[in-house]
């Protein structure tokens, strides 16, 4: 099979997956037989298309116009190849938690919660794929509207604000300003491809540049860049499985995947370098980072917390987009990866914990770890990898990210990282502390019959802690995939 | 050009802004249709004195006339007019109904049971 | 043979259809085949003189062989091509759907007519578009709106009365005006045929007459296409018209009128130059501006859906104008595709809302509750439509944005741009609240049981849908159509 066929047949799996899931609603066991088996078909496409990549091929698809001359079009790249394999083989793993999850917890519309996951996942890697900004965008907004079903599955009055706040705020960047970026950068540049090196440099002025890096860096709101990260703590009302690989994988990374796409292969890194904006939005990247991490350590509701410490995290990876040089754009890339598997164990352990305990304030987990040792464990090598200790994977994104800052002569930045890897420490390690060496509390309702929960949930939790201690020691694949972004 | 000359327009104009005012100002609906039918008359006004020549005729090709009026826009007046009493007369069929459906045609009686409901 | 006779059989087959429905009258089914099998002849004439006109350029027809400008000429161009499809195409899809529609919203006693005054302001309308003759325009015109009066007057709230007595003083102020403005064309240049006036106002374009013409012209038309702020008849007309009626003419009487407007001012009066020699952009930028912030603001506090629906036509109408005011081919494009869009997107909304009505009998907000799950399929057309009033991508409405917002950047007015998209958001908030409703509030207690409705309102429904995701998909069609007309249009219509 050609790479360009496996490319559309990764996509078209997920879709016919949906049509599946929804004809086979009324049998749940074969219902999420086909979750699992579309989940696994199109991990095993993705995963095809990597020697192809790694060997410096850029496959391309191109579909019909969309508008003249701007066709959609597919092109894969290191970059989006990395994102894709990851999104596709936590599909895998959140399929198997959700099992257990959305029956543990007795879910209505379960139907529906899976057609919509699957359409998610379909745009994520749709994103993952996209040739140029129009392919881009227009897999962005399917991967905005299609997880509002996800975010407000409960149809309770908080779901409904959140949902509110969610697609608000998605969209109103999303049109306000990407899509007026996209408009500008097409009519300076006259095509909206992906390009080595870039589209810009050389058609517009260095301010004109500067606005429209603000533009897209605030614009495309999936990256969580303060002031627009509110969506992503309103949208822990969904279902855990949803906050686990839509806001801490899919939907997130598309984001900041997105803003590290632009920098490099629309205006090259070369040209960001040297405008003067990119540093401006390095200090917005950092200042998120540090004032993220400052919220999350007053938030008492797990997920909440967990949703503060990503708009955090995710803003290392912008930081790296805008430092602008190979390193850091690499570091960013990996850590797309690495905290996808760190934040994903702390997502699974969380919703873990609301199925076995029905707990979900952080003061009244203590101790849970002698009744659910496994998933307050995993939840510890989530924390050490988000925090970025050894032997965990995300020691690694963060060394080269602080070796980028080095590189680009911002100190500064270096600080930065590491006054934030403290604060992590300081608002993920008590959980795990506390549940397993604080006494549990004696209120009712507590202790008698706690165990822990569904198997499916244990061994995706188990799995993923397991991703990231193999991370770190064989980060080369991932560090090698993405360095192919500058190999020409 | 003097004022004389003119005149015709000038009547047009008056009774443009006349008919248009009753549209406006009066609030019951067959004053407003009065008005609109002043409205549409000054119209034909305008058009009929646009094509009439001091001394012309009407355009039969007849030894010893030298000048003519243009027919056109008689024509299309003759049209417009048809037009002017077709509105006339939706708009009194509407106004039954409404006086059926409402048993006023005073314009503010009407919206205050509109508002109530 | 007959295909010569096309451009003025357009006209002719829905002007006979409209008294064979009124002699059918005791027979409803028939009067509904007849003026079905009417729009849809229409629709497969317009799609060939489409094609021809692509083929071979621009169609002239004489009336009666007279030769222009004395006779009345039919000129098909693209520009009116395009819009000939636009109305033929909605009248054939509502028209399907109207069956059922029109029974349960129209007295029984009355449905004869609808289906006669729907065959007559068809004619009207695709007279509008077809002519080459300003004053034969207007016969049109007042045809197409005494029967819109007509249609309009049908609904069965009582205040549909009122609306369309509003309309009728509007209207015909509207259509005094117009024919004020070709009274002054004529004095000044004593022709009628477009083109011929086209070629005679520039050796008298600087004169008193020929700029209150101009006004005259634009007011008349505005008050028809309902541009803020003449569009108070609207609001109310559009909403206790029946649902058939209100897709019809929602997604056509507008466009026409914006139709004439592109007509008027860059066939007639010669195309840009106005826009330097007048504040005619001044103007209109800043009324359609207005209407796109005002329409939508007031939509957002509608409790009547219809009524929220007929505002933010009102705003959407903004969008057109200020395409045409830019008076740039890519602006130009834009007004026209967004014409196109906003047609079948409207005209997707009204025909849910007529879907709504069928099983609840209302169109309130608030009456919605929990019908994403009793009308899955309906409610999900109004998702899809609603999305595609906000703009999001692989929908038509991201196409009208797109191009309207290249134009804005295009001429280096990004405050406008920014307006525009500014303004699109708004959508969100009022499709959404509707959204809110439907789906995340429970079904009333003691709620009459609703089902989905009928496959015949349903499949006319999603066709409309459908399509207003294709040609978001594929937008390059009618981007070459809109772009070729445009290019026409500015290099003088010639």
């Amino acid at each position: 099979m050609s790479p360009q066929v496996t490319m559309q047949l990764a996509l078209a799996a997920p879709l016919l997956g949906t049509v599946l899931i929804v004809l086979t609603g009324h049998r749940p066991n074969l219902r999420e037989t086909v979750t699992l088996v579309t989940a696994a078909v199109m991990f095993l496409l993705v995963a095809s298309l990597v020697p192809e990549v790694m060997a410096g091929g850029r496959p391309e698809v191109v579909f019909g116009n969309m508008l003249p001359g701007l066709p959609i079009a597919l092109k894969l790249e290191p970059l989006g190849m990395t994102f894709a394999l990851i999104a596709s083989f936590l599909w895998i793993v959140t399929s198997i938690y959700a099992i257990g999850y959305m029956r543990g917890h007795h879910e209505q519309n379960q139907t529906q919660f899976y057609a919509f996951f699957a359409v998610a996942l379909f745009s994520a890697v749709f994103v993952a794929f996209s040739g140029n900004l129009l392919t881009l965008f227009l897999a962005y907004e399917i991967l905005s509207v299609s997880t509002y079903p996800l975010v407000t599955h409960h149809r309770t009055p908080e779901a409904k604000r959140g949902g509110r706040v969610y697609l608000g705020i998605l969209l109103t960047t999303s049109i306000g300003f990407f899509l007026f970026a996209i408009v500008w950068t097409w009519l300076a540049a006259g095509t909206l491809d992906f390009t080595d090196g870039g589209i810009l440099s050389g058609k517009v002025s260095d301010t004109v540049a500067g606005v429209l890096l603000a533009l897209y860096v605030f614009g495309i709101g999936k990256a969580a860049v303060m002031p627009f990260h509110r969506w992503l703590p309103a949208a822990m009302v969904a279902p855990t499985p949803v906050s686990a690989l839509l806001h801490a994988v899919a939907v997130v990374k598309a984001g900041v995947f997105s803003v590290v796409k632009v920098a490099v292969y629309v205006f090259g890194v070369d040209f960001l370098h040297s405008l003067a904006a990119s540093e401006w939005l390095q200090y917005a990247a950092a200042a998120t980072i540090l004032l993220a991490s400052l919220v999350a350590m007053t938030k008492d509701n797990l997920k909440a917390r967990l949703a503060y410490s990503t708009v955090s995290q995710l803003s290392y990876i912008v930081l790296g987009a805008m430092l602008a040089t190979e390193i850091s754009v690499v570091g960013g890339g990996m850590h797309i990866a690495m905290h996808a598997f760190g934040k994903i164990t702390l997502f699974f352990c969380a919703g873990a914990i609301l199925v076995a305990a029905h707990k979900t304030e952080i003061s009244q987990m203590r101790g849970i770890g002698r009744v659910m040792p496994i998933t307050t464990f995993a939840f510890l090598i989530g924390s050490l990898s988000i925090i970025g200790l050894p032997p965990f994977g995300g020691m690694w994104s963060k060394w080269y990210l602080a070796l980028g800052a080095l590189d680009a002569g911002k100190q500064a930045m270096v600080a930065v990282l590491m006054i934030s890897s403290l604060l992590n420490i300081a608002y993920l390690l008590p959980i795990p502390i506390r549940g397993f060496f604080c006494e549990p509390d004696d209120n009712p309702g507590h202790g008698a019959g706690v165990q822990e929960a569904p198997w499916p949930c244990v061994l995706a939790l188990s799995v993923s802690a397991v991703g990231c201690i193999v991370l770190f020691f064989f980060p080369e694949p991932v560090y090698n995939l993405l360095a192919g972004m500058f190999a020409r | 050009m003097q004022f004389p000359g003119l005149f015709n327009y000038w009547i047009a104009i008056v009774l443009m802004m006349a008919g248009f005012y009753m549209v406006m100002a009066h609030g019951n609906l067959i004053k407003k249709i009065v008005g609109l039918n002043v409205f549409q008359v000054s119209v034909f006004v305008f058009y009929i004195s646009m094509s009439k020549i001091k001394g012309g005729t009407a355009p039969i090709l007849e030894p010893g006339f030298e000048v003519y009026s243009n027919p056109l826009p008689s024509v299309l007046i003759l049209t417009a007019i048809v037009v002017g009493v077709a509105t006339t007369a939706l708009a009194l069929a509407l106004i039954v109904r409404i006086h059926d459906a409402y048993g006023t045609i005073e314009e503010d009686e009407i919206n205050a049971q509109e508002s109530e409901s | 043979m007959i295909s010569v006779h096309f451009p003025v059989l357009l006209v002719l087959v829905p002007l006979i259809a409209a008294p064979i429905c009124l002699l059918l009258r005791p027979l409803p089914g028939a009067t509904w085949a007849i003026a079905t099998a009417a729009s849809w002849f229409c629709l497969y004439v317009t799609v060939s003189l489409l094609f021809r006109v692509l083929d071979s350029g621009t169609i002239s027809y004489l009336l009666g062989n007279w030769a222009a400008p004395w006779g009345i000429e039919y000129r098909i161009d693209l520009l009116n091509a395009f819009v000939l499809v636009i109305i033929a195409a909605i009248g054939a899809v509502v028209m399907p759907y109207a069956r059922a529609s029109v029974t349960r919203e129209v007295s029984p006693r009355r449905i004869y007519l609808f289906y006669t005054m729907f065959c007559l302001n068809l004619a009207g309308l695709l007279g509008i578009a077809a002519t080459g003759d300003a004053f034969n325009l207007f016969v049109f015109l007042e045809i197409s709106a005494f029967s819109g009066y007509t249609l309009i007057s049908l609904g069965r709230d009582r205040r549909a009365l009122t609306a369309t007595y509003r309309y009728v003083l509007m209207g015909t102020v509207g259509a005094t005006f117009y024919v004020i403005g070709i009274g002054m064309l004529y004095m000044m240049t004593g022709t009628l045929n477009m083109m011929d006036l086209a070629a005679r106002i520039p050796a008298v374009a600087q004169t008193r007459t020929i700029h209150a013409a101009l006004a005259f012209l634009t007011v008349g038309v505005g008050l028809k296409l309902a541009m803020f702020p003449l569009h108070t008849w609207l609001p109310n007309a559009y909403t206790f018209a029946p649902s058939a009626v209100t897709a019809f003419l929602a997604s056509t009487a507008t466009k026409v009128a914006v139709y004439v407007l592109i007509r008027m001012y860059f066939t007639v009066f010669g195309g840009a130059e106005i826009f330097e020699m007048f504040p005619v952009r001044e103007t209109l930028m800043v009324l359609a501006l207005a209407g796109m912030f005002a329409g939508s603001f007031v939509a957002i506090f509608q409790e009547n859906c219809k009524r929220m629906l007929a505002y933010s036509s009102v705003a959407q109408v903004g969008y057109m104008v200020l395409g045409i005011s830019f008076a740039t081919v890519t602006g130009l494009a834009g007004g026209m595709i967004h014409l196109f869009n906003h047609a079948l997107m409207k005209c997707a909304l009204f025909l849910v809302m007529g879907c709504i009505f069928y099983r609840i009998s209302s169109v309130k907000i608030a009456d919605m509750a929990g019908l994403g799950k009793r009308m899955p399929l309906t409610m999900a057309a109004f998702v899809v439509a609603g999305l595609s009033l906000i703009g999001v991508p692989a929908t038509v409405g991201f196409v009208s944005k797109w191009y309207l917002v290249l134009a804005a950047l295009e001429k280096g007015w990004w405050p406008i741009a920014a307006l525009i998209v500014a303004s699109s958001l708004l959508a969100v908030i009022y499709i959404w609240r509707v959204v809110e409703v439907a789906y995340f509030r429970p079904v009333p207690e003691g709620a009459p049981e609703v089902t989905e409705a009928p496959l015949s309102l349903l499949v006319p429904t999603w066709i409309m849908v459908l399509a207003s995701v294709y040609f978001g998909i594929d937008a390059s069609r009618t981007f070459e159509v809109a772009h070729a007309a445009a290019t026409l249009l500015i290099g003088g219509g010639k």
